[in-house]
């Protein structure tokens, strides 16, 4: 390869990278094996917006997952994982902080809907407490669990059920229900994993104003299978493909003016 | 259509065999155990005298009753905390490694062992131990049984258990993970409550084993027809007065054999019983 050329491909690859100013998030050129070897994520770049919806799409397999996990390092539950890079949480490096710490500062919602069973909706919401053994006062329970369900807009439509199990819950207002659960804490970052794939379009259309209202104050990771989803509600967007972030941008702009060939097909449904 | 009418006809025949030769199982256990309840009523039961000699016959199961549910109980709590514990290892802390399928193929292959060889083990090793321990001066007794009994339902317990808890769904698990839970804090909120009815269940089927088990305990248990003095004293279990006395049994005897095959029967379907509606209960 000439110098040039060199110097062109750099140029192409900082132009793919959108210029965040103050990022929440810093992903550094992280890579990710589930066995030695094959990668499930490839030397991704990304800089995350504060208090904005950024949303990772791709088709199956392409390690949306993956990368979205790595972020409060749920994927070291699985033992052979190997990890190389940095992903950065304002001037912390995630991958020495204590998954305890971390995991109450990035919270996490996953593709079903999965409160514990077990446990009745004020207990839900509260679980993180529990399970990490922190005592609170009365009170103090009982106005977390009003602030996190009116938070996710459930408070008037189960406060009158609040000892009832959380499963009797419609499929929707379960996942509003964990969204809660995630919000308890306070984190600043939460990451969903296709939190409306298991629902119904009204439960879905419920879902994507939450995350709009609640962008004011969290920043959201948003993986999406649903590419009119991440049009209606995101700010940037990354295309993702066999492991590799292919294109990060606005969303507006990737959508209308996609820069990677790849990016185009997949936006205008030649693949995924 | 037509073949369809023979399997169907073929399937409820086998049914209604294994039906007719359970009723007719139960049926000759009641006939034949009714001499003894007419001799002495509902004192067989409770009655602790088992006296063969002929003139003064007396019968009470009682002995057995209690030997039975006595070295059952000792054996369930000698097992509990060990089944439990090696369920948790191989079915979540160390889910899926090499060591956890090595112990679990070597649960599985204590699960197969024939009682008798747990019983000549027992006898030829355990035993001795016990003498050397100072327990009991024969090495026989409640105490050797139990412990025996509890090797016997240990995989047995495991093995149901570890199914059970591996059985929790990993998005409860992740759920709790991504909370900040420990693993520990994980095992204790979300895998023990989810699993909390079918473990419930499994100890109670593994009780329901040792309730049952006989060669083994027959030979150490110490064959004597009284309620055990002690904890290390010596006694008999329903089902090894039965195995050491039925050939040489006829008459009144005989009758008490039968009567106390008919007392283990309900008991251990009582057991059964009472573990279904706490599965139900929970579930
Ligand atoms: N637990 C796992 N063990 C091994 N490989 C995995 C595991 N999970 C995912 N993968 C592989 O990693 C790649 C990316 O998966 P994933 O991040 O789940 O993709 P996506 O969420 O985009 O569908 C896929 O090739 C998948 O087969
Ligand atoms: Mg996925």
């Amino acid at each position: 390869m000439t110098t040039v050329a060199m110097a062109e491909k750099q140029v192409k690859m900082e132009e793919r990278i959108v210029d965040i100013k103050n990022p929440v998030l810093s992903i550094q050129d992280l890579s990710i094996a589930y066995n030695k070897d094959k990668y499930a994520v490839k030397h991704v770049n990304a800089d995350i917006k504060k208090n904005a919806i950024t949303a990772i799409m791709g088709p199956s397999g392409c390690g949306k997952s993956t990368l979205l996990r790595a972020i409060n390092r749920m994927h070291e539950l699985y033992p052979d994982i190997v990890t190389e890079g940095k992903i950065n949480l304002h001037d912390d490096d995630i991958l020495k902080m204590s998954t305890i710490k971390l995991r109450r500062k990035i919270g996490m919602v996953f593709q079903r809907p999965n409160p514990f069973p077990t446990m009745s909706i004020y207990d839900n919401v509260i679980a993180g407490y529990k399970l990490n053994g922190i005592k609170l006062k009365r009170a103090e329970r009982d106005e977390i669990v009003e602030r996190s369900l009116r938070n996710v807009a459930l408070w008037d439509e189960v406060k009158d059920s609040l000892m009832k199990k959380g499963t009797f819950l419609s499929g929707g207002q379960q996942q509003r229900l964990c969204i809660a659960r995630a919000l308890a804490f306070q984190p600043e970052v939460i990451l969903l994993d296709e939190p409306t794939s298991a629902l119904d379009p009204v439960a879905t259309a419920k879902v994507e104003d939450l995350l709009v209202e609640l962008k004011k104050d969290y920043t959201i990771v948003l993986v999406t299978h649903n590419m009119s989803q991440a049009a209606r509600i995101s700010d940037y967007s990354m295309f993702m493909y066999l492991g590799e972030l292919v294109e990060y941008d606005k969303t507006k702009v990737m959508f209308t003016n996609p820069r990677d060939s790849r990016t185009e097909g997949y936006l205008t449904g030649k693949f995924g | 259509m037509k073949s369809d009418k023979v399997t169907k006809q073929i399937l409820f025949a086998a049914s209604l065999i294994i039906l007719l030769t359970a009723a007719g199982m139960v049926f000759s256990l009641i006939m034949g155990a009714i001499p003894v309840f007419k001799e002495f009523g509902l004192g067989f039961v409770f009655s602790n005298e088992w006296d063969p000699t002929e003139g003064r016959e007396n019968y009470g199961a009682l002995p057995f009753i209690a030997g039975t549910l006595i070295t059952s109980i000792l054996a369930i709590v000698i097992c509990l905390p060990m089944a439990f514990s090696t369920s948790l290892f191989i079915g979540e802390y160390f889910r899926k490694s090499a060591v956890a399928s090595v112990i679990s193929s070597m649960v599985d292959l204590l699960a197969g062992v024939p009682s008798i060889v747990y019983g000549l083990w027992g006898f030829y090793t355990l035993r001795p131990i016990i003498m050397e321990l100072g327990l009991s001066p024969q090495g026989y007794g409640v105490f050797t049984s139990g412990i025996i009994l509890a090797i016997m339902i240990i995989p047995y317990a495991t093995s149901l258990s570890n199914e059970i808890i591996s059985m929790v769904p990993n998005e409860l698990k992740e759920a709790a993970y991504s909370l900040g839970a420990t693993r520990m804090e994980v095992v204790f909120t979300v895998i023990l409550p989810n699993a909390r009815s079918g473990i419930v269940a499994s100890y109670i089927l593994a009780f329901g084993r040792a309730l049952g088990e006989t060669m083994a305990v027959t030979m150490l248990i110490g064959n004597s027809n009284v309620v055990p003095d002690s904890l290390f004293g010596t006694g008999n279990t329903m089902a090894s007065v039965i195995a050491n006395q039925f050939g040489e049994a006829d008459g009144l005897k005989l009758s008490a054999l039968i009567g106390i095959g008919l007392l283990l029967f309900i008991i251990t379907a009582l057991v059964n019983w009472i573990g279904k509606i706490i599965i139900k209960k929970f579930s």
